[in-house]
């Protein structure tokens, strides 16, 4: 449906430097989040993936998979 | 350093979970009652405000804000305290959230059934309700920030990046998209018009799915699945990738696709690429979720709660790969106005939020009062009920979907349609529809069966209000350790990465939207385009307070199966008067953008007093109050102020005189009308011969060039 329309905007002058810019931006923290993924070490990450469980429930899981 | 002792406040996670169940089960069963509306229309029951396009606005919003939306705060009421390791901030703004929302919610209940709406979808509440919106949804961000400040943690756990996000993102477009000067205290016009306010609205809508319907979801789906399996979640390296991807995406490839041809050769290309990509994370995220449970299938054999999370996710994975598709041009163009969407909707509703709430309170009451579930079988019970209704809903309307696209396109060898009639494509779907509302009902008996099993679970135990637990506080100083990595210095200030990152999100939408709101400007105008008459105008208003646009579009797209059926093709320059824009959604009826001088006023007034008179198996209400109601007048005069405020050039003399204006249009109507039809009982003040205005006026300023 808005594909009709959208025409009317690109007659508005500089209008590409929106998307480009928010692009940019977006991109920017995209490659940047990537990189973090990357050198972040695999000890913090493991004890962050059981955060949601209390102790208990973390000694219950290590328990039954030992 | 000693260890705190401290009392989680369970009161509020409860009390929003008790609202999700009851508002949820009226939510859907408006929603039923829409539904048999289609198949048996005398449902209708000729009251205002129980006819189709009311009930539909209160069914949508009753089961996004109502049902969602309340299970969303419970969930965040008893996952953040935990994940911080603090209690929740302010009770005081807990209470105030938890009653003002629900406030909002009866407001809701009683305004939209009286026709008081704004007609945008999903955003149809007047204005003194959206400002009551904003300030309930505020209080509940002071609270969560707040208690992230007194957090005993210091890492965020990812789901509440989510619901930060969910706060921000779904602020914005709030506040956007309810811009609008009030008439009165229960009617406003909206600040943008035709073409400008269907992109805002959107705007609105595709990320109000994005952030209220997902994102939130998505920060139980990461706290509850991995309690509810005893399993830390597979990957948390994926789990931030899912969250960053989403809301980049999200944000950038939705409205991006409107300026598309504005952008270099190299960033279309990306575009490209990141509109599919979109389906990754998305699919990255249902990974996440279901390999959270490796290990752990036989459980989900015996949990209910399990079950329905594996079905809610897997949901997820459907509608978001579904949802990519759609949005491919040869896809769109036969999906769009069809019954192929509420089919996708769905499969999101009650699929990936219905049974993620579910599985949510099968496991969260039992723990809060202190029992066990009063019955897993009936749990179980509950989970294959509403598993074949949501295949019962679903099904049939995909089916509805593809025929009526295929009957809507198809031409006889000599050039005309097959299907001239519109009535015809519609009494061929019925069954489905018939079909999709036992699917509806078996879904809805699956929520009372749910209900006994709470009730009894409840009776069983004892509400554990408050709820000790111990951590270390938090310290100030950090010493840097010898050889770190870079990346430590990030994870010690995660608050002010938060900030910096909603900045960047904001930012990024905010550059997103900018051009919107200069294409007003950007419309060529048609000369021959006038302002409604104050007549016409009102008419128009009766047309949004009965919510037509719930059925019939305003929008005749360059197609040749269109413009066959309905005549010359919409125009941008056409609407540049319509505060709001009333392009609608979907096609249960035809297309109305063209219907003016189509047919005399007679019929008109015999149609809406009775559509089977004119059409015979019509599925439309009557509308038999427009015949008795007098017009109300109160506020036309300022209806035309404001408009003049907003751009629309109404000359002095046509404000001063409104009335006579009015009232020679309305005469000229009447005595058409008692030519026409024998003994016909009309008033120049009845609503009808407003309405009928507004339908002859539709689309004919066109014709008038021409
Ligand atoms: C439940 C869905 C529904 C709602 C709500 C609804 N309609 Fe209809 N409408 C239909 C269907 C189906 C048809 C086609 C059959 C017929 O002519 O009655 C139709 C046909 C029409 C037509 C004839 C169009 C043509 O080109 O033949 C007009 C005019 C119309 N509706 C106006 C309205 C108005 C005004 C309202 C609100 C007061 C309204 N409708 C509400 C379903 C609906």
């Amino acid at each position: 449906m808005l594909k009709f329309i959208k025409h009317h905007m690109d007659s508005i002058d500089g209008i590409g430097l929106y998307p480009v810019l928010s692009f940019l931006i977006f991109f920017t923290v995209f490659i940047l989040m990537l990189v973090y993924i990357i050198a972040v070490d695999k000890k913090t990450m493991k004890a962050r993936s059981s955060m949601a469980l209390n102790n208990n429930e973390l000694k219950a899981f290590e328990n039954e998979n030992q | 350093m000693n260890t705190e002792t401290f009392y989680y406040d369970n009161r509020w996670a409860k009390n929003f979970l008790i609202a999700t169940m009851v508002w949820g089960l009226i939510a859907l069963l408006i929603g039923l009652t829409a539904a048999l509306q289609l198949v048996f229309p005398e449902l209708n029951a000729n009251t205002s405000w129980l006819t189709f396009g009311r009930l539909r606005a209160l069914h949508t919003n009753g089961a996004i804000f109502a049902f969602v939306g309340n299970s969303i705060f419970a969930g965040v009421y008893y996952s953040l305290q935990r994940l911080l390791k603090t209690r929740i901030a302010s009770d005081a703004l807990s209470k105030f959230h938890f009653w003002g929302w629900q406030l909002i919610i009866l407001s809701a209940v009683i305004t939209l059934p009286m026709g008081l709406t704004s007609s945008k979808e999903y955003a149809e509440l007047e204005w003194p309700i959206d400002i009551a919106i904003a300030i309930v949804w505020v209080a509940f961000g002071v609270n969560m920030f707040w208690t992230i400040l007194k957090r005993r943690e210091r890492h965020l756990y990812v789901a509440i990046w989510f619901f930060i996000a969910t706060f921000v993102t779904v602020a914005l477009l709030h506040i956007v998209n309810n811009l609008a000067i009030p008439v009165s205290f229960t009617k406003s016009y909206p600040v943008f018009a035709g073409v400008q306010d269907a992109l805002v609205q959107w705007w609105y809508g595709h990320n109000a799915v994005a952030f209220f319907l997902t994102t939130p979801v998505l920060g139980l789906m990461y706290y509850f699945v991995p309690k509810a399996a005893n399993r830390p979640v597979y990957s948390y390296r994926l789990s931030i990738v899912h969250f960053w991807a989403l809301i980049f995406l999200y944000i950038w490839a939705g409205p991006h696709h409107l300026l598309y041809t504005a952008l270099p050769e190299w960033a279309q290309s990306l575009g490209t690429v990141f509109s599919i990509m979109l389906i990754f994370p998305s699919w990255g995220g249902m990974l996440n979720g279901l390999l959270t449970l490796r290990g752990a299938w036989d459980k989900v054999r015996e949990s209910a709660v399990l079950k329905f999370f594996v079905v809610a996710i897997t949901c997820y994975g459907m509608a978001t790969l579904e949802g990519p598709l759609l949005s491919l041009k040869s896809i769109n163009a036969i999906a769009h106005y069809t019954d192929w969407i509420p089919a996708h909707v769905h499969i999101g509703t009650l699929g990936w939020n219905g049974f993620m709430i579910f599985g949510m309170i099968y496991w969260l009451l039992p723990r809060m009062y202190n029992t066990s579930l009063f019955s897993q079988k009936m749990a179980n019970t509950h989970f294959w009920i509403g598993t074949v209704g949501i295949i019962f809903w679903a099904l049939p309307m995909y089916v509805a979907g593809f025929t009526q696209s295929l009957m809507w396109k198809e031409f006889n060898p000599d050039g005309t349609l097959v299907y001239a009639n519109f009535l015809e494509t519609v009494t061929q779907i019925v069954p489905m529809y018939a079909l999709r509302a036992v699917g509806g009902s078996l879904y809805i008996i699956g929520m009372l069966v749910m209900g006994v099993n709470v009730f009894r679970t409840i009776k069983s135990g004892n509400f554990i209000k408050e709820e000790e637990d111990s951590a270390m506080p938090l310290t100030k100083v950090f010493k840097k350790a010898k050889g770190e990595y870079w990346h430590r210095w990030i994870e010690r200030r995660p608050v002010q990465l938060m900030v910096w990152s909603l900045v960047v999100v904001l930012l990024g939408g905010i550059l997103e939207i900018v051009p919107t709101l200069m294409v007003k400007s950007n419309i060529p105008t048609i000369a021959s385009v006038k302002p409604y008459t104050v007549l016409e105008l009102e008419g128009r208003d009766i047309y949004i307070r009965e919510g037509c646009n719930a059925c019939h579009s305003q929008m005749v797209r360059p197609f040749r199966s269109e413009t066959a059926r309905y005549g010359e093709y919409s125009k941008a320059g056409e609407f540049v008067y319509d505060h709001p824009f009333l392009w609608g959604s979907k096609r249960t009826g035809p297309d109305l953008h063209r219907v003016g001088g189509k047919y005399s006023h007679s019929w008109h007034y015999n149609h809406m007093l009775d559509p089977q008179s004119m059409s015979p198996g019509s599925i439309m209400p009557r509308y038999p109050w427009l015949f008795g109601n007098p017009l109300n007048t109160i506020h036309s005069q300022e209806k035309l102020n404001v408009m003049v405020k907003l751009g629309v050039p109404y000359s002095q003399d046509y404000i001063d005189n409104w009335e006579h204006y009015m009232d020679l249009q309305a005469q000229a109507i009447t005595d058409d009308l008692r030519e026409q039809i024998e003994e016909v009982d009309v008033e120049k003040s009845d609503e009808i011969v407003a309405l009928i205005a507004y339908l002859q006026r539709l689309g004919i300023d066109i014709k008038a060039e021409n």
